[in-house]
């Protein structure tokens, strides 16, 4: 069993959730993450780990109320248990393991949308410790949406926050927002983007126009997460990768991204009949 | 009945079990058992025993059931076998133990298998407990993973004084046992937990949700104070046809497909997993996970063929499984190998592209191998496709300790028939070295890895001293 000891509302529908899992937030590196289960009935869902304290022995992860088992989740309140939580899954991002010198000439584009803008944290966070110069573009349905906007200005003066709706911040997709950075004269040697696969799929679109080389971070679905079933494959230059264990992340100029949309689409019909069925336990989703 | 002949076993009508997830075989009496106890004509020299990975003494616990002690039967088994209700369900027997039993020359042999699991299931519904837990000799071993290996290695391990720790990385012990193993032919929760609990009686401390090679390392594991690590961690990663279309929705593995089913209890209407109901399912492979996935789909209410190159004589699957496939109706399409899997608009599978094959001359382990007839492709319509083609030990565990070699296959390179891996200290077995095999196997393997740390670990000390 595994205590929450932190909860937080982020934005409507949006949770921060503090996890005492010492073995999991002393050994997870930025890109990795977990494997949930909530209670005894529970699927297996995989989220992004988005902090981790190692004295602690806490592990935050961010989530948005899409479907019965996230609604579960997000029910539980500090001093609560989860049944299990396994990580931290997956490869660590690659400039981890790169030269800091190197690193540190480099110019870093981070782009993060909707509830993704979070597990782009430890990276930020990573990068910023070693004093690598980041700039950040978060996306969001509207002013209401937006979270974390304190913790990335505490990592840099360079953050633009888009809405859709131009509530808040720069009007527009963070496309638009990557194109207007650049068209003012800004030079990116690099770009991450985490978030809706649909979001990275136009991300990786338009820094290819660009010519930025850019790393995404797939969210197929997943039961395992250790690579011992495949639910998670995607097709990245044309050869089959498990996601959970070969990424999450990937080179989004090579990545399937039509494929990877359909196949997260797979259980959509089922999903509805889980949600149904969790409606009338609980009176209704949201 | 004659002497020759064996006692029958009891099946479920296949009528009904097709609509439930109960087991099939129903098992032995205690009269039944009784009766075919007595047949065995209890040899000085049986060959039985010299050929069972762990060497169990069948003549004796199977003299015990014709005695009528059924406990002392049980104690027995136990002496020998970490897992007898499990090995007497799903252990290839007729190649194996009953192979070689001397009845079979005239008539049948002895339903050892049947015998064994009658046995340890008595032990189980009478609520018998073997915590033969030994003193602590005070040196702690770790073991990476639950399933028939591990189990093994930390029961021989319990029995010598080892405090003893498994590292699980799924949220239950027990390995394919539960998640690959459907419930019809072995229940988890009345056979495996049983079998689990067993071993924490003797002392066994499991840590479930913990990934070796992500959550800890090897050397982690040493740091923690342990002297000694047995790698059972299995041959879990799926192998995929190289065919256009294995992406499509609805094309699974057979890992995927009977993990949901058996681990998630996606089944029950409680759980949350989802599966997909197929309404016609195609499962490709012609081995034993090929028939629990075909008659897990059936199950589920779909309409099941298994396609496979060769004919029936060839299938890899246990005859038992292929027989009680049959009488549920599964059908085979044989001497048929899938090319293509074809998709509609929406990315869905709709059907398989096959062509038709025919047995021709011999390979050099004197075997007829499938060639292709000429212009014979046909698309076989489908909506659920799985396959089970079998599976490679994972690399996880090696790729991030540096010192242990591994083969072009991902298995783990043992120097010896001690499981003694490149890397002081740490033994390996079951399928993570030999890719995939058998339960039975692999808890041979656990138990010799037992042996080799118990006397890697006294040299140590005199060493020491």
């Amino acid at each position: 069993m595994y205590e929450i000891i932190g909860k937080q509302l982020l934005a409507p529908k949006i949770y921060s959730l503090d996890i005492l899992a010492p073995r999991v937030a002393k050994s997870a590196l930025p890109g990795q993450f977990v494997i949930v289960i909530v209670d005894d009935n529970g699927e297996r869902i995989p989220l992004t780990i988005c902090d981790s304290d190692k004295q602690k022995g806490t592990v935050n992860i961010v989530i948005q109320t899409s479907g019965a088992s996230t609604k579960k989740l997000t029910d539980k309140e500090i001093g609560d248990t989860i049944n299990d939580f396994v990580g931290p899954l997956g490869k660590p991002s690659e400039f981890i393991y790169e030269e800091l010198e190197n690193l540190k000439t480099q110019k870093i584009l981070l782009v993060g949308g909707g509830v993704g803008v979070a597990p782009l944290l430890p990276q930020a966070k990573w990068l910023k410790e070693r004093g690598v110069d980041v700039h950040i573009v978060t996306g969001s349905r509207n002013k209401e949406f937006i979270i974390l906007e304190d913790r990335f200005r505490e990592i840099t003066q360079n953050l633009f926050i888009a809405t859709d709706d131009g509530s808040y911040g720069f009007h527009g997709m963070v496309t638009h927002a990557i194109e207007e950075l650049v068209n003012r004269g800004n030079h990116y040697d690099r770009c991450i983007a985490i978030g809706p696969m649909i979001m990275m799929k136009f991300t990786a679109m338009t820094t290819k126009k660009l010519n930025i080389p850019t790393v995404v971070s797939l969210n197929p679905i997943m039961i395992d997460g250790t690579g011992m079933c495949g639910a998670c494959r995607v097709t990245v230059d044309k050869e089959t990768k498990f996601a959970c264990v070969d990424g999450p992340e990937f080179d989004g100029h090579l990545v399937d991204f039509d494929e990877a949309l359909m196949r997260q689409s797979q259980y959509k019909e089922e999903e509805k009949e889980i949600n149904h069925k969790h409606c009338r336990l609980t009176g209704g989703m949201f | 009945m004659s002497k020759f002949t064996r006692i029958p076993i009891r099946y479920q009508d296949p009528d009904k079990r097709i609509h439930n997830f109960d087991e099939v075989c129903l098992g032995y009496t205690p009269e039944e058992a009784v009766a075919e106890a007595k047949r065995c004509i209890q040899c000085k020299n049986p060959n039985c025993v010299s050929i069972c990975p762990v060497k169990i003494d069948i003549p004796g616990f199977i003299k015990e059931i014709a005695n009528e002690d059924f406990e002392k039967a049980a104690r027995i088994l136990n002496e020998y076998s970490s897992l007898p209700a499990v090995c007497g369900r799903v252990c290839p027997q007729e190649d194996q133990c009953e192979k070689t039993c001397i009845l079979g020359r005239k008539g049948d042999s002895i339903a050892i298998g049947k015998l064994e699991r009658f046995a340890a299931d008595y032990a189980i519904e009478n609520g018998i407990r073997f915590s033969n837990k030994a003193r602590s000799n005070g040196h702690k071993v770790a073991v990476i993973g639950s399933g028939p290996a591990g189990i093994s290695c930390a029961g021989e391990l319990l029995k010598k004084g080892y405090e003893v720790k498994i590292f699980e990385a799924l949220h239950k012990p027990g390995g394919v046992l539960v998640y690959g193993i459907p419930e019809f032919r072995l229940p988890s929760e009345k056979i495996v937990s049983a079998e689990i609990e067993n071993l924490k009686d003797m002392g066994a401390e499991i840590e479930t949700n913990v990934v070796v090679g992500r959550t800890i390392t090897l050397k982690d594991i040493f740091e923690e104070g342990y002297e000694a690590i047995f790698i059972g961690s299995g041959a879990g990663l799926p192998l995929f046809l190289d065919i256009p279309g294995v992406n499509l929705n609805g094309v699974f593995s057979a890992n995927e497909y009977l993990t949901r089913n058996n681990l998630m209890n996606a089944f029950k209407e409680e759980a949350d997993t989802p599966i997909k109901l197929g309404k016609r399912v195609a499962v490709i492979g012609g081995g034993n996970v090929a028939m629990d996935a075909a008659r897990t789909a059936k199950r589920l209410g779909s309409d099941v063929y298994v396609i496979y190159r060769r004919t029936k004589d060839e299938l890899p699957a246990r005859d038992e499984e292929i027989e009680n496939a049959i009488e549920e109706g599964i059908n085979f399409k044989f001497l048929t190998n899938p090319i293509e899997i074809l998709g509609d608009k929406e990315g869905r599978v709709k059907a398989v592209l096959c062509e038709k094959m025919e047995l021709r001359g011999e390979d050099s382990s004197g075997r007829k191998f499938p060639v292709k007839v000429e212009d014979s492709q046909f698309a076989f319509e489908v909506d659920v496709v799985i396959m089970a083609l079998g599976t490679t030990p994972n690399p996880l565990i090696a790729s991030t300790a540096e010192e242990l070699e591994i083969d072009d296959k991902n298995r783990i390179i043992t120097l010896n028939d001690r499981g003694e891996t490149s890397k002081e200290g740490v033994f390996a077995g079951g399928d993570t070295v030999t890719g995939s095999a058998t339960v039975i196997l692999a808890m041979g393997a656990g138990k010799d890895g037992a042996k080799a740390i118990d006397k890697y670990i006294k040299k140590q000390q005199k060493e020491l001293a």
